[in-house]
């Protein structure tokens, strides 16, 4: 009898996983929330989760306007004034100075410049590109390390992935910043067709997936490149962007798409200066490079009314089952596992559905389900080079001083902020991150800055102790005994190079 | 080790030992394996313009569908380099055309992954895990070789060049990572014997993923460093090497020619998505391919004798559009041109069959078709020269029903 009872609830639990599941531990959720939440504890984060209680917790990330802290770091960001120029601003004061500008006013400098002063004018380029460029990069740095507002970084560092360009193609160095501050952060806990609509009209976007040469087919030759259609933000406008790749869209769609997607372009002499929205973002629509005729789009019909068009598309796109699918499989796995569970896929691309995108309820239900405090998934991600390197400046509150040393690291690492060439982000998966030389090349990260000797980030010791307690309890006895064996310069390397804290 | 002995060596831990700035590689010794062959597998990430890599110049078509970027016929200013008379090699790549006369470079047109699939994404995955239009696979092509392969026993059987690990190369067979460019081989602080040991203690457990990486990784950088100590002096004598991509093949080849344990290796190069404004004989494309080029004919000088027992393949996710755009570029397409270079191909032709242009002859009325599958060459150049059997060759390449191998004849018998 007992061995049938036993045979059954194997079976039972064999058939409903949800039935195996066991909870962490109350202990276990603190540090749970802190690692997914944030981009990991800091000193003193444990004992103020602890009092305030996790729920408590995870609603105040939920609403980062509505907390009462002094934020230094917003704070930091307002004074920069990169952060708050518009891409037209930011052409018009670090673009390519007008000599400097091809016969498309992009480009370092163009075929027509005189030689002599090319290198001039190159050179003036480069400072300006740089100049912007670096203020972004060592925002975003430490923003993610230093902010309070922790979930509003980490869903930053999530969307800004989703939606990626890069800041190594030519204008994208002055406008990565501004997508950043003006498509992405303003919408990470907002609605999911706001944050589709600005990323999609805002000019790095524009400039990046080269919709902005995107013309009717046919368009005359005599309008040099702005000659006829092209596919590449269409094509990825659904492939990453919404519907994902398997999401049910054909060649056909593609086309109609970028057909859809004619004209939405940046603002030059023939459109002038854009007002409200276009201002905001950089983008301007020329009719003239539309096309007008019908188009079959996923199905639907949609009539040449010309920018409507656009909002038309983007509303069926943000509406689909495929894409509440591909958005709630991508927040499961960066959020819960590498491979989610896929009921809580499913209810959460339920609730993407029913909300009309909002990913603020969809957020709320994945860190209150109990899936996302299944014990199994404590500390089973493999952090990413760049949560790495955050995760041990907030550990270990040393003070990151030259962020350029930094930023090289983590190209060393394939992963500096901004520069992922490619339309689809980085990935956040073990998979994609766990290799021997990559591993080696934290642990010397690791050495360095526990020992005060980071390069360009000089300092104390880290105290060993206090890093222990700011991690919680979440060491082997294994690499405890280690630590506690080995001479005193190298216990905060060991802990901040440890197996454990590679994972969160 | 005492306290003072360690705060000698602790001080060491300089600037230059963190986050050394450029410098060579120097490589030296190496255990001599006679007869190991080797492979060398280079994708193009972004889907290179095949048809602007092998020009059917003598197809008017192609004038007709590329009227700002095609390629000028062989004998004029800036002019394709011609190659049997029906194709030619787009002029950056001049560096090149050594390897053809000596017969030891070879390409097969129109050739790609059957699955139609326009996304670089899932196309860049069917390609290195070898299993086109099935996503279930998790171990890439070039690690199932490896398990197929004699074990030689060294770390650095096979290698990754680049920062992040290949998809090609991902599976349960070790795979040694190294940087190209600036900083791939400089002293680290886990060099130094005191902080090695306290982290091997760490990560002693050995059978998860973290240990072994962890063990690999030491393993096979004692190696390489091993091999470098020797050579310190002379390397700092010389002139550091730049940190882009266009010195892949001294750097490579010095790995190559000197540590004869190496047998597979993988390196991915980019920026070949060339929607907008792609250039013909000069301009982004010729960029790109200038610096492929000479990094190829480097690698092939470089290895010297090796080069006899090296094989070379070039790969890239599908082509694009035979016209041209509305930018001055082309977008996502099917068919392809996979490149093959070492002394056992069969060089100096171009294999594969090539329909012609007109729209018939075309993928959906737009791309190249593909008919050649990128696994029977592989398999063809797998069994010639790693004498893969036929159950190899399963493994490698499952599912894949190659009644014609060998109807190539890729490589000399």
């Amino acid at each position: 009898m007992k061995i049938v009872c036993l045979l059954m609830a194997c079976l039972l639990i064999w058939i409903n996983p949800a039935l195996a599941q066991e909870s962490m531990s109350e202990e276990e959720k603190v540090v749970h929330v802190l690692n997914r939440l944030t981009f990991g504890p800091a000193p003193g984060d444990i004992e103020s989760v602890k009092a305030m209680g996790v729920d408590a917790f995870v609603d105040q990330q939920l609403n980062p306007q509505s907390n009462q802290w002094f934020d230094p770091v917003i704070n930091f960001l307002g004074q920069n004034p990169v952060n708050r120029l518009t891409p037209v601003q930011l052409f018009l004061k670090f673009g390519p100075p007008r000599e400097a500008r091809n016969a498309d006013g992009k480009g370092a400098a163009g075929p027509r410049v005189d030689p002599a002063k090319r290198k001039d004018l190159v050179k003036i380029v480069t400072d300006r590109y740089t100049h912007v460029a670096s203020a972004v990069v060592e925002s975003r740095l430490r923003s993610n390390i230093e902010s309070q507002r922790q979930l509003q970084e980490v869903l930053t560092d999530f969307w800004y992935n989703h939606f990626n360009i890069c800041i190594d193609k030519g204008l994208d160095h002055i406008w990565a910043g501004s997508f950043e501050q003006q498509a992405i952060r303003p919408h990470t806990m907002g609605k999911f067709r706001d944050l589709l609509g600005a990323t999609c009209h805002h000019a790095a976007m524009l400039f990046y997936l080269d919709n902005w040469e995107n013309s009717a087919p046919g368009n005359s030759p005599s309008h040099g490149k702005f000659g006829g259609l092209n596919e590449n933000y269409a094509r990825e406008l659904m492939e990453l962007h919404t519907l994902g790749v398997d999401g049910g869209y054909t060649q056909s769609d593609v086309v109609s798409l970028a057909r859809i997607l004619t004209g939405l372009g940046l603002p030059n002499k023939k459109t002038g200066l854009p007002k409200g929205e276009g201002r905001r973002l950089g983008y301007a629509f020329d009719q003239s490079r539309h096309d007008f005729g019908y188009k079959n789009f996923l199905g639907h019909k949609i009539k040449g009314s010309g920018e409507r068009e656009i909002e038309e598309a983007l509303d069926i796109l943000a509406r689909h089952p495929s894409t509440a699918h591909h958005i709630a499989f991508k927040l499961c796995q960066y959020f819960v596992a590498d491979r989610p569970p896929q009921a809580l896929v499913d209810r959460l691309s339920k609730r993407f559905l029913e909300s009309d995108g909002n990913i603020a309820l969809v957020l709320k239900d994945l860190f209150h389900s109990s899936e996302f405090f299944d014990k199994q998934y404590f500390a089973c991600k493999f952090k990413s080079p760049y949560r790495y390197v955050v995760s041990a400046f907030r550990a270990s509150g040393v003070h990151m001083g030259d962020w350029r040393i930094v930023f090289g690291f983590l190209k060393q690492l394939g992963m500096a902020p901004y520069s992922c060439l490619t339309p689809d982000g980085y990935k956040n998966t073990r998979d994609a991150w766990l290799n021997p030389d990559a591993l080696l090349r934290r642990i010397n990260f690791a050495t360095g800055l526990g020992s005060g000797r980071l390069p360009g980030s000089p300092g104390q010791a880290v105290d060993y102790l206090q890093l222990q307690k700011t991690l919680g309890d979440v060491f082997s006895p294994q690499t405890l005994s280690v630590v506690h064996s080995s001479v005193p310069q190298l216990k905060a390397p060991l802990l901040l190079g440890s197996p454990e804290f590679m994972n969160y | 080790m005492n306290r003072r002995k360690f705060l000698q060596k602790a001080s060491l831990l300089s600037f230059s030992l963190l986050f050394p700035g450029l410098q060579g590689w120097a490589l030296s010794g190496g255990s001599k394996i006679p007869g190991s062959k080797k492979l060398l597998v280079i994708f193009l990430r972004g889907a290179v313009d095949g048809l602007n890599v092998v020009i059917p110049y003598a197809d008017s078509r192609y004038f007709e569908l590329r009227p700002s970027i095609a390629i000028a016929a062989p004998g004029v200013q800036g002019g394709a380099l011609d190659l049997d008379g029906r194709f030619a090699l787009n002029p950056a790549l001049a560096p090149l055309l050594p390897a053809w006369k000596d017969r030891s470079m070879a390409f097969v047109h129109c050739c790609g992954s059957p699955d139609p699939s326009r996304s670089h994404f899932d196309a860049q995955d069917y390609m290195e895990t070898g299993t086109p239009g099935s996503k279930m696979a998790s171990t890439g092509w070039m690690n199932r070789l490896l398990e197929v392969l004699p074990d030689n026993h060294s770390a650095l059987q096979a290698v990754n060049f680049g920062p992040t690990q290949a998809r090609i190369l991902e599976g349960p067979r070790s795979v040694a990572s190294v940087q190209v460019g600036p900083g791939g081989v400089n002293k680290m602080p886990v060099d130094m014997p005191v902080i090695a040991r306290s982290f091997e203690q760490l990560y002693s457990s050995g059978n998860d993923s973290m240990s072994r990486a962890f063990a690999e990784g030491m393993e096979a950088r004692r190696k390489i460093m091993g091999e470098m100590d020797q050579e310190m002096v002379k390397a700092s004598r010389g002139a550091p090497l730049p940190g882009s991509a266009r010195n892949f093949g001294k750097q490579i080849s010095r790995l190559f020619s000197r540590d004869q344990t190496i047998q597979l290796a993988f390196l991915a190069l980019g920026g070949f998505d060339t929607h907008v404004n792609q250039g013909s004989s000069t301009g982004q494309l010729a960029n790109h391919l200038t610096a492929v080029g000479e990094g190829l004919a480097e690698f092939i000088a470089g290895l010297g004798p090796v080069y006899k027992d090296t094989a070379i393949v070039v790969l890239s996710e599908f082509g694009r559009t035979v016209r041209e755009n509305g930018n001055g570029g082309t977008d996502h397409g099917h068919g392809n041109v996979m490149w093959l270079f070492g002394g056992a191909v069969q060089g100096g032709k171009i294999f594969g069959h090539f329909p012609g242009l007109s729209d018939g002859d075309l993928f959906e009325g737009r791309d190249l078709p593909v008919t050649t599958d990128f696994r029977a060459v592989l398999s063809e150049v797998l069994v010639s020269h790693f004498e893969v059997t036929d159950s190899g060759l399963n493994k490698i390449f499952p599912g894949f029903k190659n009644s014609r191998l060998g109807a190539l004849s890729v490589m000399k018998s």
